[in-house]
């Protein structure tokens, strides 16, 4: 089976279910239920999008395919971000400030934290991915608890105010980034496209990227930025799902075969959303929201953690 | 012409590379020969930008490295370092592919193809060109991928202990190709080699480091000298000649 006729079937199966999403015990009330299910789905394919985005491109520049953007703890800093932007400016000034701009404020903060983890992770000759995920382990751990401290020193009217934000998930979407955050993916999309074909270089790693002639340095900078966009529209829209990016980038690698990007990324990100799709069916028809998708995906994603890191711990 | 002017590299404060010129003869097969950690491959690395310098310059046709921009380079100058470790799964001609993105850019034309199957000949890989590199030994895996340098067709070629690993059939087979590079095609390759017989028998020059110095540079009659080993090694090497070839017997 050639690879793009698996993608058409990836994509017949996510159309598919997108429509079941849609008209499932709708019961007539359209008018209610189109633009509310309407909006979860676009939540969930800009989520689904920009996780399996982000992981296959953090995945390649690092080389490795355990680590992704949410195990080291880059959906975990931009929670940090926004608490400590409300902490900071606090008060009045905040009700006068949109969520939109607070939005756009972490993510310029992030891409700056990008850039330091840059200088963290690539200059250094000799890292190892053992070292990295360490690293991030702890920095993950760090800046949650950072997050939850200032949380309990905020004004408690304040903390009204990213409590939504942090407790973000599939059945509480944060709607009204939604247009922000669609713009912001087809933009990355489009800024990132010319970068496809490096990516498929920077595969076979850094020596033989640069040996080729990719600037590796200018690429692996511009990734991580792209990276810090996606990791900030995703965590904003639903809130941290530390393992989705693991799991869908790994079915796709196996299922598709190729080091090609652009179809790795397209394949991921159907995957991505057909997982998700059917996970919110799953828990809004079976167990009629007594659990949220975040956590199925992440007993799954945690299970398949352990079996790679297993797996990878035998060959090397 | 490659120069190599005063170049050094620190790691932790212990000089690995300490201030080394050398120049690079066209044409020819040069081996940087010497015991573990002379800096060999931390130069070899230099040259080819991989590594950064601390000290020094590094020309290629009378321009610094860091004045040509990377894509440009990468049609004069190829390096194969002596791990390579993919974690992809690709085959053969996949990878020897890849030796043309440096004029294609990843979308390969007619001219291209006609490269890579030139490389795939050159390597005697016609027959698994279509196998996953993970299924190959670690010859047939070494030679692909030689073929994906020899498809980049650099006027420079920098092998960073190609025949690590290799039995010595696939040795000398490996060594030969590169001398049919060099006579043939008219490439420079630059060398850093473990077994100085294989040094001997093949390259027309030998650079001799230690502790990140150039203890001795010449032709290879001068350098495979009793007097310059035992200075390069701390040993007695006995050279005899044999079939024309000069043969270091240092084994008992």
């Amino acid at each position: 089976m050639s690879n793009k006729t698996k993608l058409w079937i990836l994509a017949g199966i996510a159309v598919l279910l997108a429509v079941v999403f849609m008209t499932i015990e709708a019961g007539g009330h359209w008018d209610y239920i189109l633009p509310r299910r309407g909006r979860k789905l676009i939540a969930i394919l800009l989520t689904g999008t920009a996780i399996a985005f982000s992981t296959v491109v953090f995945q390649t520049i690092t080389n490795n395919r355990i680590l992704t953007p949410s195990i080291i703890g880059l959906d975990s800093l931009y929670m940090l971000l926004q608490t400590v932007i409300v902490f900071l400016i606090g008060g009045t000034a905040l009700t006068m400030m949109s969520k939109n701009l607070r939005f756009v404020l972490a993510v310029g903060l992030m891409v700056v934290f990008a850039m330091l983890l840059y200088r963290m992770l690539f200059r250094r000759e000799g890292r190892n991915i053992y070292h990295l995920l360490l690293i991030g382990l702890i920095f993950g751990t760090f800046f949650s608890s950072v997050t939850s401290f200032l949380q309990k020193l905020i004004d408690p009217n304040e903390f009204l105010v990213i409590q939504d934000k942090m407790f973000a998930s599939f059945n509480n979407v944060n709607s009204d980034l939604l247009w922000l955050s669609l713009v912001g993916v087809m933009l990355v999309a489009l800024y990132f496209a010319r970068f496809t074909k490096y990516l498929d270089v920077l595969a076979l790693g850094r020596d033989h990227a640069v040996n080729l002639g990719i600037s590796y340095e200018y690429v692996v900078k511009r990734m991580l930025i792209v990276v810090a966009v996606l990791i900030s529209i995703s965590t904003a829209l639903v809130g941290p799902i530390t393992f989705l990016g693991l799991l869908v980038a790994n079915v796709s690698y196996q299922f598709l075969n190729t080091y090609r990007h652009k179809t790795l990324i397209l394949g991921a990100s159907l995957v991505s959303f057909i997982a998700l799709t059917g996970g919110q069916l799953i828990i809004e028809r079976v167990f009629t929201f007594s659990t949220s998708l975040s956590v199925i995906i992440n007993f799954i994603g945690g299970v398949y953690f352990i079996y790679l890191l297993l797996k990878e711990n035998k060959s090397w | 012409m490659v120069k190599v002017r005063g170049v050094s590299k620190q790691y932790g404060g212990k000089k690995v590379v300490d201030n080394v010129s050398l120049e690079i003869a066209k044409g020819k097969i040069t081996s940087f020969i010497g015991p573990n950690g002379a800096g060999k491959s931390t130069l070899m690395s230099m040259i080819s930008r991989l590594i950064a310098k601390d000290e020094g310059e590094v020309l290629i046709e009378d321009r610094e490295i860091g004045q040509w921009k990377s894509g440009e380079l990468a049609k004069k100058i190829s390096i194969l370092k002596q791990s390579n470790h993919i974690n992809i799964r690709l085959t053969v001609r996949d990878l020897v592919n890849f030796g043309r993105f440096p004029y294609s850019q990843g979308r390969l034309n007619k001219e291209d193809e006609a490269y890579v199957d030139e490389a795939i000949r050159y390597m005697h890989l016609e027959t698994m060109q279509n196998k996953f590199l993970d299924e190959l030994s670690g010859g047939q895996k070494q030679r692909a991928f030689i073929a994906m340098v020899i498809a980049q067709n650099t006027e420079y070629v920098l092998l960073d202990e190609p025949l690590n690993n290799l039995d010595m059939n696939h040795s000398v087979q490996i060594m030969k190709v590169l001398r049919r590079l060099v006579d043939e095609l008219g490439k420079t390759v630059v060398l850093v080699i473990h077994d100085i017989n294989f040094a001997s028998c093949y390259s027309d020059y030998i650079v001799a480091l230690k502790d990140g110095k150039v203890v001795k540079e010449g032709t290879t009659d001068e350098i495979i000298e009793p007097s310059v080993l035992r200075e390069v090694y701390d040993m007695e090497i006995p050279v005899q000649e044999i079939g024309g070839n000069k043969i270091c017997v240092y084994f008992a």
